[in-house]
């Protein structure tokens, strides 16, 4: 029997990693320079955000649930910030509140999401719409960070340079050492293995004793984190906050974690995953700007196709097994 | 027994919520009662005689989104000052029907509430259907981009046929707006297919499958208008949204329409309980002899179609098809509108006289904060706060929560 899970298991994520490297073959042979590994390491600075804010939502869709509010959050930290520097605050404490507001407001959903088993998708919609609202209280126009002692240093000194051009930002080594200790709280620690039990099945979790309440108010936190970071992430990308930013963002997140082969339904999937889907994302971006003929709107077409792919693969495997669980 | 109570009980808390929001209103809001009687004529008819059949009128134009919606606003702005003055000089006239007919008895409502009827249409048509796939356990979050499909195709049409290289052109400009209105309405009926096609035929979790629709939706939208934002003024495409009839706008008659027959279709059918009978247990429902699969399959095309009527009333309503705002953050408006009105959203119930409700509420709230001056941006603030007020309310265990505060306060009166 193990011969046959194991493999099973790995299909989606090894999937993923196919898709990428398909894709960027296809970048390499078409374009003469998308070989060189500055465009990779543009990959990683461009979709930074992106990324961090696709953990919490892989988190959060491992519990089955689902968090709207993350585009949302992410333009409200980066405007709290601008404007917090822009009237004279110190810039460490501008970002020490906004990630604050994030965690606060992330316990905020899932304590409404648990506590009076309200449906996932509308509290967090809920939360999409408030807290972009707050972003215009902020400021309805964009701020630009200009000048700012802790931004310039991370600019500058925290940049590892490796040589030739190529630099290795800050918010790059942000993104992964979350990654990582995302990873690491997913698959070794007690909370992270509950979090698939009560993605898998809620019920049966709470039977096992498994604190499920405590558990998923924690993932929506930590998805509330996330997503700050990742707002703080995008200030320091842009050097400027717009309540504007990232309109429609969450789906991104979204299609990355389904394309990084977690299923939606919740209780199957990698966190590491997330990090192909949103290469996969800032591959066929990459590929659209090098052309220069196609029009974008052609990366909603294909992201589309890619997620429904997916879901179709995820749809098979589930079935596949099972059948098999059946059949023994 | 006490059917009667029950009948209505889920309207309770909006219809409560919508007349304390009036209430408020009609305390704190100078005029918003006030309903005028206004004339009807041809500048508010939308009739623009020399614009159809122009070709040099042809209105396919690569302006950006803001400047096109300010001139829309500009002229929106223009049209109403014209229309009051017109309408104060002639009131004394007789009415007199309009020339071509698009005017029915030549007088109208004016108002805040109309206004309130009038912009929430969109919303109430998109939540009928809403309410039927969300009633099976379902959920269509593709139906924002079906309406940019929708409004898109039927801008591009017309486009063609006022200059004149399309099938159908021979039919007059006062009628061959039906054809890009059939084929919206066959297009976004057909999104509706694919999307019942990936739930009920394929068993891929609702969400998820209409989630492809969302995402690439936009992009086939504008694969459609070729990335631009196609502006047009066919008089009879512009009266959807902007016309009148029988004292009240048009786009009201539309709702009403499709209200009675989605309520004649689930309530003097069977249909209606099957659907019900599907959300509340699917493998029961087919073991019963029920099509489980097909009446999914039909609630996604009506919702589908739904979409399509909501997408031409937004095109109609701003005279543009604009593939990247048209219905954006709607379906979310829609499904809040299905929540609020006493639909679970885990289906086996559906409510369609309380998803109008909802759809009201929302609007007048979004009215209201209009009036109030607050900005558009902001005015998403207040509307998740009574989101969450609302579902807080309808959730049982609220309420089980709360009242065993007051139990146990009671409780403890007592003991002391």
């Amino acid at each position: 029997m193990k011969k046959f899970k194991f493999p099973m298991r790995y299909v989606p994520i090894s999937a993923t990693i196919l898709v990428f490297f398909i894709v960027y073959l296809i970048g390499i042979i078409s374009f003469e320079n998308f070989g060189s590994p500055k465009v990779f390491l543009d990959l990683f600075v461009d979709n930074a955000y992106l990324g961090i804010a696709a953990i919490g939502t892989a988190l959060v869709i491992l519990t089955g649930g689902i968090d709207l509010s993350v585009g949302s959050i992410i333009a409200f930290t980066s405007i709290l910030i601008a404007k917090m520097i822009a009237t004279g605050s110190n810039a460490l404490v501008a970002i020490a509140l906004a990630l604050a507001i994030g965690i606060a407001f992330g316990m905020l959903q899932g304590w409404l999401i648990h506590c009076f088993s309200l449906p996932p998708f509308l509290v967090t919609l809920a939360g999409m719409f408030f807290i972009r609202g707050c972003g215009f209280i902020v400021s309805e126009e964009s701020i630009g960070i200009k000048n700012d002692p802790v931004f310039n240093f991370i600019q500058n000194d925290l940049t590892i340079k490796l040589g030739k051009g190529m630099n290795l930002r800050f918010i790059v080594i942000v993104y992964i050492v979350v990654l990582i200790a995302a990873i690491f709280f997913s698959q070794r620690t007690r909370s992270g293995r509950s979090i698939y039990a009560i993605g898998d099945n809620e019920l049966a979790a709470t039977l096992m004793g498994i604190p499920v309440g405590r558990t998923k108010i924690m993932t929506y936190t930590i998805a509330g984190f996330c997503s700050a970071l990742a707002g703080v992430v995008y200030a320091v990308y842009l050097k400027a906050g717009n309540p504007l930013n990232c309109v429609g963002l969450e789906m991104d997140a979204i299609a990355a974690v389904v394309i990084g082969g977690t299923l939606l339904t919740g209780g199957v999937g990698y966190v590491f995953g997330s990090l192909f889907g949103v290469l996969v994302l800032g591959l066929i971006q990459t590929l659209i700007v090098f052309d220069g003929r196609i029009n974008s709107w052609w990366t909603r077409i294909i992201v589309g196709l890619l997620v429904l792919a997916f879901i179709f693969m995820q749809n098979l495997i589930t079935k596949i097994s099972k059948s098999k669980s059946k059949s023994q | 027994m006490n059917k009667s109570s029950n009948k209505f009980r889920h309207l309770i808390w909006p219809l409560v919520s919508l007349a304390l929001l009036l209430l408020f209103n009609a305390i704190f809001t100078d005029n918003f009662f006030k309903i005028e009687v206004k004339k009807q004529d041809s500048a508010q008819a939308v009739q623009a005689p020399s614009v159809p059949g122009n070709p040099s009128e042809n209105n396919v134009s690569a302006v950006d989104p803001t400047e096109a919606a300010a001139k829309a606003a500009a002229e929106e702005v223009e049209a109403a000052k014209q229309t009051v003055q017109e309408s104060a000089g002639q009131e004394a006239q007789a009415p007199k029907k309009d020339e071509k007919g698009v005017s029915i008895f030549g007088y109208y409502l004016y108002g805040t509430p109309i206004d309130i009827l009038n912009q929430g249409s969109k919303v109430m048509v998109l939540a009928i259907g809403m309410t039927l796939v969300i009633a099976t356990g379902g959920i269509d979050i593709s139906v924002g981009a079906v309406m940019a499909i929708a409004g898109a195709i039927a801008a591009l049409l017309i486009s063609m046929l006022d200059a004149g290289n399309c099938v159908g052109a021979g039919m007059g400009p006062a009628w061959y707006w039906i054809i890009p209105v059939a084929a919206a309405l066959v297009l976004s009926t057909l999104a509706g297919f694919w999307n019942g096609m990936l739930v009920a035929g394929f068993g891929i979790q609702p969400m998820v499958a209409t989630l492809v629709l969302m995402v690439a939706g936009r992009g086939v939208a504008q694969l459609i208008t070729d990335g631009q934002i196609i502006t047009f003024d066919n008089p009879g495409l512009v009266f959807l949204c902007n016309g009148h009839a029988l004292f009240l706008p048009f786009s009201v008659w539309i709702v009403v329409a499709m209200y009675v027959i989605a309520g004649l279709l689930t309530r003097k059918t069977a249909f209606g309980l099957f659907i019900e009978s599907v959300g509340n247990n699917e493998r029961a429902s087919r073991y019963a002899g029920i099509e489980a699969r097909r009446i999914k399959w039909l609630t996604y095309v009506i919702c589908g179609f739904c979409a399509g009527v909501a997408g031409l009333l937004a095109a109609s309503n701003i005279k543009c098809a604009d593939s990247n705002n048209a219905g954006l953050y709607l379906e979310l408006d829609a499904i809040l509108a299905t929540v609020i009105g006493g639909t679970s959203m885990a289906g086996g119930r559906f409510f369609l006289s309380g998803s109008l409700v909802g759809a009201i509420l929302i609007q007048t709230l979004t009215t209201t904060m209009y009036m109030k001056n607050v900005s558009p941006a902001i005015v998403q603030v207040p509307k998740a706060m009574v989101v969450i007020i609302v579902c807080l309310l309808q959730s049982p265990v609220f309420r089980a929560k709360v009242l065993s505060i007051f139990a146990s306060k009671a409780a403890k009166g007592g003991v002391q």
